[in-house]
């Protein structure tokens, strides 16, 4: 199999850099001439500096696919199915920051991406999803592959349009890209009916958009808000940072860097927020939550002041909210003016883009770039106290799982990923058990590096995403960690990995059970057991192979380190089997409806052993 | 007065925008005693009055919700109690000769009209604020009322 594909993405995001001719195809995309709507959708789309559509072809959107026939500037992945398409252009999205665009045809099409378009909503990633349509003259007539995507996503969805003539289509793509990327991000549907793709009309680029200035322009902070929480922060004993995907999506890691290390304040991140500050700052905390960190969870029960950026109080983030910072203020900072006040009460709210807001308030603390970093003494004896109790926490009840060297286990896998990667490569997990081994034993250094559905928790999206994050990053190392559960979701898309060579290293944590639901069902249903037992699932290295994509397989330590090494010096796509304990569970631990008090931090010997070696 | 508030909201007329109004409303679960719509002083928009029931902090929700809706242009609370709220209501009446007359004092003292009268029935406009239609729908119960149609408040700060 010749590696043309892979190139051919490479070289189209070269060109897109290179000035010279970026200006002259812009040119040549501006020309003012009767063309029809569809390649005014490619030239609207690559005028928007799009470089790869994922996409799947229908009846309802073949003018669409006809001009791209032909079309040296356009790129498209075909994938096998049009789930796999949303998916990988929200991983495209979240690992490069730019807005994934997803193309599909009417009906089936349409609504195979609802779980996709839901996905990308709950995690606020910005998305232009094209959908065809039946012609407009047979709309509300049960036409075949009729279905009205427009009012189905309506509660999923930032924003959709319904294109009705074709002097419109221009203006609504800039106006989806510029709503989808704008304010809190979010997928826009832009559904177009088959007589709108094939009509023709005079080209004229939209330079005026149909939209209120004040929807586009990025949101600074209330002045007076952020002097009322630098006051704050200065009188805190025990402040606290809890960064989340706000701060991912606003370029804020280093605004948050700059806070943290100058006032000494310590951080914890959502599973959205995971490298906004690096896994290897002393201040950073690990996550916090249902599988949160120790010194987390403690830090939030016994903050003063807990400052909350770019994250939105999710339940599986503050378990019961009558045991969630019981003992402290807090400050929200973030950019969606419903969230503030939403679930928890917020004594300093700050309204406003969260790197901007970051930065206001840094000015406020004389910490900004201009001035030198505060020398440690400037801290006070008070927070240093705090900071000192929480490195205590750290070091006494740090995640730890028994090892073995008979049978793998997950979380040594995780961490042999971790170790060998540097926590610089884009890991994209799906969901469940091996997802909260990721956000435990990973390590995230920069921003966009883990990749995972926090908010809808969607089986079936690591996968297809890291095609997307590939496409988007052809230069970094893409890791997909799944379950043997969500792999076989989106197994298909082997299909294109193979067929355009994307060198994404595929994991298997292939424990034979669904192993979260089981998880809960012995802790939660005293072991009642139901329907969670994947046995009989496809041997993964065959079908691997089977698409053509080469497969590698470890049960235990040494095997595991063998075929890692092998799979890293492959160049192209792999995927590995590693076939892990299956009674592995997630620890710590908040039950469901419990306090963050009440976490379960598992085998008792493991910290047991620990707190004897400290008297 | 009730804990009922208005919201005046001004929207884009798009397709689809009041479809995302109320669909917010249940999505978000929130308590809606009525909304009316019609157009606007600016063309192209128009005008939302929804009446709210629920705690200050629900108010502020739904409030911040709607402001996100890209064809939402403007917000505005109007407060407990606005200067003015009006609602027209029609009722159908199963009413006999005889008792013509009481339902014409009746309608007097409301000051409503009677908009259409049949062999045995008669048809009732009423404008009034919400709790003043309640009550006279009360009193025109002992006439056999055949149906009741009303277009819920809408509202203007004075």
């Amino acid at each position: 199999m010749e590696p043309i594909e892979a190139m051919e993405i490479v070289q189209a995001a070269e060109r897109i850099e290179t000035t010279d001719t970026g200006e002259a195809l812009r040119q040549r995309l501006l020309r003012r001439e009767r063309i029809s709507g569809s390649e005014i959708l490619l030239r609207m789309l690559l005028l928007e500096g799009v470089e790869c559509v994922f996409g799947y072809p229908g009846g309802a959107v073949l003018y669409i696919y006809d001009a791209m026939h032909g079309n040296p500037d356009f790129r498209h992945l075909l994938t096998r199915h049009e789930q796999g398409a949303v998916h990988a252009a929200d991983g495209y999205a979240r690992s490069t920051g730019r807005t994934g665009v997803c193309l599909a045809t009417s009906g089936p099409g349409a609504t195979n991406l609802v779980t996709g378009i839901a996905t990308a909503h709950m995690d606020s990633v910005p998305l232009v999803v094209i959908t065809g349509n039946v012609a407009t003259s047979l709309i509300g007539t049960d036409t075949f592959q009729e279905a009205d995507i427009i009012g189905i996503t309506q509660p999923i969805a930032k924003h959709g349009f319904f294109v009705t003539q074709v002097e419109d289509l221009a203006r609504t793509i800039r106006e989806a890209f510029a709503i989808a990327a704008s304010g809190r991000p979010g997928p826009v549907i832009v559904d177009i009916p088959k007589d709108v793709s094939a009509a023709s009309a005079e080209f004229i680029y939209p330079e005026q958009l149909d939209l209120p200035p004040s929807l586009l322009a990025p949101v600074p902070p209330d002045e007076n808000s952020v002097k009322a929480l630098a006051a704050a922060i200065r009188k805190a004993e025990r402040p606290l940072l809890l960064a989340g995907g706000g701060i991912i999506q606003s370029g804020a890691a280093d605004e948050l860097a700059q806070l943290a290390q100058g006032a000494g304040i310590p951080v914890t991140t959502t599973l959205m927020g995971m490298g906004a500050l690096p896994a290897d700052d002393p201040l950073w905390l690990g996550m916090l939550g249902m599988h949160g960190t120790y010194a987390a969870n403690q830090a939030i029960l016994h903050c003063d002041l807990l400052i909350a950026a770019g994250a939105r109080f999710d339940d599986r983030v503050t378990m019961r909210l009558d045991g969630f910072a019981q003992r402290a203020a807090i400050a929200h900072i973030e950019i969606d003016a419903a969230e503030i006040g939403k679930l928890v009460q917020v004594d300093y709210p700050v309204q406003g883009d969260a790197r901007l807001a970051l930065s206001a308030l840094n000015r406020a603390l004389d910490l900004d770039a201009a001035e030198r970093p505060r020398e440690a003494d400037a801290i006070s004896p008070a927070v240093r106290s705090w900071l000192s109790l929480l490195s205590a926490w750290k070091k006494d009840f740090p995640l730890r799982y028994r090892d073995s060297d008979e049978v793998l286990k997950p979380q040594y896998v995780i961490e042999m990923i971790a170790r060998t990667t540097g926590g610089d490569a884009i890991v994209t997990t799906d969901v469940g058990q091996h997802q909260m081994w990721t956000a435990q034993y990973g390590r995230f250094n920069r921003p966009r590096t883990l990749i995972t559905s926090g908010g809808l928790g969607t089986m079936g999206f690591g996968f297809p995403a890291a095609i997307g994050a590939q496409i988007g990053n052809p230069d970094r190392l893409v890791v997909s960690v799944n379950g043997d559960g969500g792999m076989q979701m989106c197994a298909q898309e082997l299909a294109v990995c193979a067929i355009r060579r994307i060198p994404v290293k595929i994991v298997v944590i292939n424990n034979r059970t669904l192993g979260m639901i089981k998880q809960w069902q012995e802790l939660v249903y005293e072991g009642r057991y139901s329907h969670i037992d994947l046995g009989g699932s496809p041997d993964f290295v065959l079908l691997a192979e089977a698409y053509g994509v080469k497969g590698l397989r470890a049960s235990n330590k040494q095997e595991a380190e063998a075929v890692w090494a092998e799979a890293l010096a492959t160049d192209g796509p792999v995927l590995i089997d590693f076939v892990v304990d299956k009674d592995e569970l997630v620890y710590p631990m908040v039950p469901q409806g419990e306090r963050l008090q009440d976490m379960l931090l598992g085998d008792p010997d493991l910290y047991g052993e620990k707190k004897e070696e400290k008297q | 007065m009730s804990d009922r508030q208005y919201l005046n909201v001004l929207v884009r007329d798009r397709p689809g925008v009041l479809q995302r109004v109320s669909g917010l409303f249940s999505r978000r679960g929130y308590n809606i005693d009525s909304v009316t719509v019609g157009t606007s002083e600016r063309e192209g928009h128009s005008r939302l009055v929804v009446a709210v029931r629920g705690s200050e902090r629900e108010f502020g929700q739904i409030a911040s919700q709607l402001r996100k809706l890209i064809d939402v242009v403007s917000v505005l609370p109007l407060g407990d109690q606005p200067a003015v709220a009006r609602e027209l209501m029609l009722v159908r009446l199963s009413v006999q000769p005889d008792s013509r007359a009481a339902v014409r004092g009746l309608v007097e003292t409301f000051r409503c009209a009677v908009v259409d009268v049949g062999p045995e029935t008669m048809m009732i406009q009423a404008v009034g604020d919400r709790e003043k239609n309640d009550a006279l729908l009360t009193l025109l119960q002992a006439y056999g009322i055949l149906e009741v149609a009303r277009t819920g408040e809408t509202a203007m700060s004075r």
